[in-house]
């Protein structure tokens, strides 16, 4: 089962044009045919979340989604939550402030999740940020912190 | 125990100097964490990273055992498959770890399994492809017939004269006893004979993994000019990596380089030598070519070293006061199949052993402590060791006794809780001076006792069932060699080292031995060295986790790294910050007792005049002969620190709220009142308290790994084992109590284990307290919902034919 199709994604803005067996992940595809290595794989079996990219600006699991999939679909991954490099975007900035992360692997799917949910309603209610960041799991910080940041970012990115 | 320091320098600078007089700048502050930014934008390198950079390597997945005892007949694949098996790894020495005890028996650990497989999930063989996904199908192509034997899966069967072995070894106690650590002190027998009241009780903890979200992963790169290899791995002791390895391959340890890039947490799970990694690196050097292992979390579960299976069987006497005078335990336990490379499976038994006693002043003490092997997989440390389950001996104990006694729990801990120090333990442990009293004390106010008490009340009438928990604990810390000497360790870990060189831009490189996985330790070091080199905690960059760039060192475990690297790095910046002190009183034709160092400035005090450290950097390596004599050119300092130790302290409450129905538990407020002394981050002290106590309630609630009847793994995947999620998690409220104790060179203690250690009892203790007007008192972790609905049924069913009978 080695036979390529060629795939054309597009990432954060950019194409790219890859070949891939159509049983490859999104994940796999980003992390080793685009070389972006910030979408983390911590269980391949959809549980975890730690494979959260944005596509079209809901969060999916990358892990759960074969690349070939995604022809078409604008997706976004921890390396393009923000406009430059200069810059964080607010959940970044808030993860940072917050001590929201240790060791790390699973930030990434936390910001995603994060940030899909708040661009895509900054005005969500506290029980309802629980609920939702409640879809991924952290090892690390006992979620204290992860929740303290997301709600330090719904403050910072409502309008 | 006096702490043993050394710190090499010019001869004459080698004495330390007093930390500066005025209040630190950056020590005690939430500094936000350098290691940050990188990995908020997805520029982390995790050891996945490194494989999935490198188009060339070639990916090994690993063959494992599907029975838990047998003897293998074949393994065999279709042609085209590159299979590797223990016969093609000749030569290769197995691990085997050693305690210098005369009741621990040697096991030996094979690379790859030879003729014996003793648990579900051990390697047999690997194969080699192109890609994951080639060697995940190579994978499935493989057979393997092994001829089943029978298996042990229990503790208590393991001892039995007639039990089968694990391994062939000659045991000199029971079957399958590999420690049997025993101690009574003389007054025991009597204490036990004069109680007022003798408590018997009985706990356990299921099996547990640490389930760091980053599984094991490893990069094997060989450079095919030298041959040498260099190998990136997710653990928490590279240096340890190294020699392990080199060990096994009779390899000189200059000829291998190992590093911990980012690593995705480890909590003890990634400090024990990965058979896998000898295969590796062997087959790297033998094929000449790049080779990448990335665990799945199935076999993350399956064979990623397991932890906390024990029973204590406990008698406690009590006085009518209810003063704890005498405490026996009997210690089993289940190491599974082999010893942990270089901790050995004595880790477990042998901290229950020494440090069960806790906090408390018990005078008499009769402990048997064992290690038993089993057909599972071989546990390792995972976060607390050992004092998860400690501590639920001795505060169910606690509370036990309380209920039976008539006093509430916490006059009970204030009559048995140590309160002067230096206090010395019936093992020997020295606790420093700490706050166990006042914790206490603090936790109980903060939580209003009575006030609870009412509420519960109040809601027993509604048929609803509240309960609240306490559990004290201390926390050994920061143990240097001495600690790790008494436990006979063959290899014997306790120091840390560093090296601090300035630069002649001024900026100053610290590298350590210790290897953090995600604690945040680049930025609090950069801040202790800040503060005394006038410096900010940026222009302090540290360097970690590459045997190349680093000094032999012993990684982060045990609660260790803030404690021991930070005093061997407060220790260089000391010694550097006088050289630079003495330069500067050189140039500046003043005292050094009167120059200080600020905002990057050496400075005469009290006056403007003063010299940018910078120049003072610049001068020590182009200008060496305007040195005052005797000064060495360049500006490099080394420094070791290996204390014997620092006990933390805390006590944490628990109120929760237990669904008769389904046997559910919700936790309504969780407190911790901790004492890890000065706080060097007090962000990252409380993240580490965050995360431990999440990992305790987990424990006392939800994670098990369990096997059936035939030794097979049931919980391989994310929807069998239960990492709570943020929906399972109370809010965590923390407050800070801070001892001084001399017996760390910063007043810095080790904070890492603790939220681990005092969750699980609070919550049991928690639970029992509200299922207390039914009597029942639950003993083992984790209590998930069907084991406090089975004892809801059977407590409800006996008190209904006790009624029937009156
Ligand atoms: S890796 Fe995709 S959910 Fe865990
Ligand atoms: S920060 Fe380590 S798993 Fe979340």
């Amino acid at each position: 089962m080695t036979a390529t199709v060629p795939l054309r994604l597009l990432v954060n803005g950019e194409r790219h044009d890859i070949s891939v067996e159509p049983r490859r992940t999104l994940a796999d595809a980003l992390r080793e045919d685009c070389q972006l290595t910030g979408t983390h794989l911590g269980c391949e079996h959809g549980v975890c979340g730690a494979c959260t990219v944005l596509l079209d600006g809901q969060p999916a699991r990358a892990c759960l989604i074969f690349a070939v999939q995604c022809e078409g679909v604008s997706i976004r991954t921890v390396e393009g939550l923000s406009a430059d490099d200069e810059n964080l975007h607010p959940v970044q900035q808030a993860f940072w402030d917050h001590h929201g992360l240790q060791c790390g692997f699973c930030t990434p799917g936390f910001l995603m999740l994060a940030a899909g949910t708040l661009e895509e309603d900054p005005e969500r209610s506290d029980e309802e940020l629980r609920d939702i960041l409640s879809s991924n799991l952290c090892r690390c910080t006992g979620y204290q912190n992860i929740l303290a940041a997301t709600r330090a970012a719904a403050a910072q990115m409502r309008p | 125990m006096t702490p043993r320091t050394a710190t090499t320098a010019p001869a004459d600078l080698s004495a330390p100097t007093s930390p500066p007089a005025e209040p630190p700048t950056w020590t005690g502050q939430p500094v936000r964490r350098v290691e940050d930014p990188a990995i908020l934008r997805g520029w982390g390198t995790f050891v996945g990273d490194v494989a999935a950079r490198d188009a060339t390597c070639l990916y090994a997945a690993f063959v494992r055992s599907p029975v838990a005892a047998g003897r293998i007949r074949s393994i065999t694949a279709p042609p085209g498959v590159r299979l590797i098996t223990a016969t093609d790894l000749a030569g290769v020495r197995p691990i085997a770890p050693e305690l210098k005890r005369p009741d621990y028996v040697r096991v030996e650990m094979p690379v790859l399994a030879t003729d014996v497989v003793r648990f579900v999930g051990e390697p047999v063989a690997l194969v080699l492809a192109e890609s994951a996904a080639l060697a995940e199908d190579a994978l499935d192509s493989v057979a393997v017939d092994i001829e089943p034997t029978p298996a042990v899966l229990d503790a208590a069967a393991a001892v039995r004269p007639d039990s089968p072995l694990v391994h062939d070894a000659a045991f000199p106690g029971d079957p399958n006893t590999t420690v049997d650590a025993r101690l009574t002190t003389p007054g025991f027998d009597a204490a036990l004979q004069s109680a007022a009241t003798v408590v018997e009780l009985e706990v356990s903890c299921g099996r547990q993994s640490a389930m760091p979200m980053e599984a094991r992963a490893s990069h094997a790169a060989v450079d095919r000019g030298t041959g040498r290899v260099t190998l990136h791995t997710a653990t928490q002791m590279p240096h340890v990596v190294r020699t392990g390895i080199c060990d096994c391959l009779d390899l000189d340890e200059d000829l291998f380089r190992v590093v911990a890039p980012d690593v995705g947490g480890a909590f003890g799970a990634k400090m024990s030598l990965a058979r896998e990694d000898v295969a590796l690196v062997f087959l790297a050097r033998r094929l000449r070519r790049n080779i990448a292992w990335i665990e799945t979390r199935e076999e993350n579960f399956l064979a990623a070293w397991h932890s906390r299976e024990q029973r204590y069987q406990l008698t406690a006497a009590f006085t009518e006061d209810g003063v704890l005078t005498a405490l026996g335990a009997d210690i089993v336990a289940d190491v599974g199949a082999y010893s942990c490379y270089p901790v050995t499976f004595g880790v477990e038994p042998l901290m229950a052993f020494a440090e069960l006693p806790g906090p408390y002043t018990i005078a008499e003490y009769s402990v048997r402590s064992r290690a038993v092997l089993s057909n599972k997989c071989p546990i390792a440390p995972y976060r607390g060791v050992s004092r998860p389950v400690q501590t639920l001996a001795t505060e169910r104990i606690m509370d036990v006794a309380a209920r039976r006694l008539g006093l509430d729990p916490v006059t009970i801990r204030q009559r048995n809780l140590v309160a002067t120090f230096p206090h010395t333990t019936p093992t020997g442990l020295v606790l420093d001076q700490a706050s166990h009293q006042e914790a206490l004390v603090e936790a109980a106010r903060q939580v209003d006792l009575p006030g609870f008490r009412e509420r519960q009340a109040a809601a027993r009438a509604e048929g609803r069932w509240l309960g609240i928990g306490f559990s004290c604990f201390a926390e050994r810390t920061g143990y240097g060699t001495p600690a790790f000497a008494a436990r006979s360790m063959a290899i014997t870990p306790g120091y840390e080292r560093v090296n601090m060189s300035m630069d002649p831009s001024g900026g100053v490189v610290l590298r350590i031995g210790a290897s953090p996985h995600g604690q945040g330790l680049r930025t609090s070091l950069a801040q202790l060295v800040a503060d005394k080199l006038g410096l900010r905690p940026e222009e302090i960059r540290v360097v970690h986790g590459d045997t190349d760039a680093t000094p032999y060192g012993w990684g982060s475990f045990g609660s260790r790294a803030m404690v021991i690297a930070g005093g061997a790095s407060s220790r260089a910046a000391d010694t550097l910050r006088q050289r630079l002190i003495d330069i500067a009183a050189d140039q500046l034709e003043c005292a050094p007792e009167d120059v200080d160092l600020r905002e990057g400035q050496a400075t005469v005090r009290g006056t403007g005049i003063g010299r940018p450290i910078k120049q003072l950097a610049r001068l020590a390596h182009h200008n060496s002969h305007l040195l005052p004599a005797g000064e060495l050119p360049s500006l490099e300092v080394s420094a070791t620190y290996d204390p014997g130790g620092t006990f933390s302290n805390a006590c944490h409450v628990a109120e929760v709220e237990v669904d008769e129905l389904t046997g559910a538990v919700q936790i309504t407020r969780f407190l911790v009142v901790e004492d890890a002394g000065l706080l060097v981050n007090p962000a990252i002290v409380d993240g580490q308290v965050h995360g431990g106590v999440v990992q305790g309630i987990a424990n006392a609630l939800y994670e098990e790994l369990l096997y059936d009847d035939r030794g097979i793994l049931v919980t391989t995947s994310l929807m069998d084992y239960l990492p709570p999620t943020l929906a399972e998690t109370p809010d965590i409220e923390i407050i800070h109590l801070a001892s001084v104790s001399d017996a760390t060179l910063t007043g810095a203690k080790g904070v890492g284990e603790g939220g681990t250690i005092g969750a699980p009892a609070a919550v049991l203790n928690a639970v029992s307290d509200a299922l207390s007007p039914l009597g029942i008192e639950l003993t083992h972790l984790p209590a998930t919902p069907s084991r406090v609905r089975t004892a809801i049924r059977t407590a409800q069913a006996r008190l209904s034919s006790e009624g029937a009978l009156r």
